[in-house]
């Protein structure tokens, strides 16, 4: 089943609080590997089952994630 | 696929100097997010206070006049009286709102300005390192309660919410947190309903809103969201104090 949502995650403004990943019910997103500019771990999505529910862009404190559905 | 969510117009693009988890930054988004829905950027004014939000007018595009340490329900009334048709609000620490400007912000309330305060509480003073606060709860320890605060020796936690909301010019005295998303969502509500009431011209309205700072409270984000609601809820429970709308529709 396709995707019904997805998030898009500046990854330059995260700073890898890991909230975004707590309140996630579909566990659609991940600490990346990688560093960001400022040496942080930032989160990245992982696609598939995301479904657009904005419950990570509500808490997310750095205003970093878009979300959309459709 | 259509976007649901983003960035509101009136917070500029600028990256939050708060530390990771802090929850400053929702709250500046929960703000930007009404200014822009009510379209209030063209009359909004901020006092930001002196603490971490002593930055925000990097981030809210909006006229925004900061205040001397705990002065800005005095700002915030002179600015109201002078021009009447703005919209005014003061956005407030602990420290600021608590300790150093108590006077002011129980008279600013006791008058009853048109004015609304955000007032952000995190139980310690945040920008100068983690001191104990007035609103520091009781076994909290801070840098200057290294053994937790004790009533004996540095009192109680002062509920200053729950006092304005004995004062006849409070139209609008609300409790809430960031803890979860709903509650996040609880408290836009309830700065939604203060900033009508100011428009509505029928007193002074504070939402106090309580939220977690995880570099003086010494936890991971993660931690600290979870110590905010099994502990400082409990300590300052979310409520409605005062709403004058209510009771008017039951007279």
């Amino acid at each position: 089943m396709a995707a019904k949502g997805k998030i898009t995650i500046d990854q330059g403004l995260c700073k890898s609080c890991e909230l975004c990943i707590t309140v996630c019910p579909e566990k659609a997103i991940r600490i990346a590997e990688t560093f960001n500019h400022r040496g942080y771990h930032p989160a990245e999505f992982v696609l598939e089952t995301c479904r657009g529910c904005s419950l990570c862009a509500t808490m997310c404190p750095e205003v970093a994630i878009e979300v959309y559905r459709g | 696929m259509k976007k649901v969510f983003s960035r509101p117009k009136c917070l500029k693009p600028a990256p939050f100097h708060y530390c990771p988890g802090c929850g400053h930054s929702i709250i500046h988004r929960l703000v930007a997010e009404l200014i822009d829905e009510m379209g209030l950027q063209g009359k909004a004014i901020c006092i930001p206070p002196a603490g971490c939000a002593v930055l925000a007018y990097n981030y809210f595009d909006i006229d925004v006049c900061e205040s001397a340490h705990g002065r800005g329900c005095a700002i915030a009334t002179g600015f109201k009286r002078a021009l009447p048709d703005r919209f005014v609000f003061t956005y407030q620490g602990d420290g600021d709102m608590a300790a150093i400007g108590t006077a002011e912000t129980i008279h600013a309330a006791n008058r009853g300005e048109l004015i609304t305060s955000i007032f952000v509480n995190n139980a310690v003073y945040g920008m100068t390192g983690g001191q104990m606060a007035p609103t520091t709860m009781l076994g909290q320890k801070t840098t200057t309660s290294p053994f937790g605060r004790r009533s004996k020796v540095e009192g109680y936690p002062l509920k200053i919410t729950d006092l304005i909301a004995q004062l006849d010019g409070a139209a609008y005295v609300a409790r809430t947190s960031v803890g979860t998303p709903a509650k996040i969502l609880a408290t836009k509500k309830a700065l939604k309903k203060a900033f009508e009431v100011q428009l509505e011209g029928l007193g002074y309205t504070l939402v106090e809103v309580l939220s977690p700072c995880p570099t003086n409270w010494k936890m991971t984000p993660v931690d600290a969201f979870k110590y905010l609601q099994e502990r400082m809820e409990k300590e300052y429970p979310l409520q409605v104090f005062k709403d004058i709308t209510a009771q008017k529709k039951e007279d």
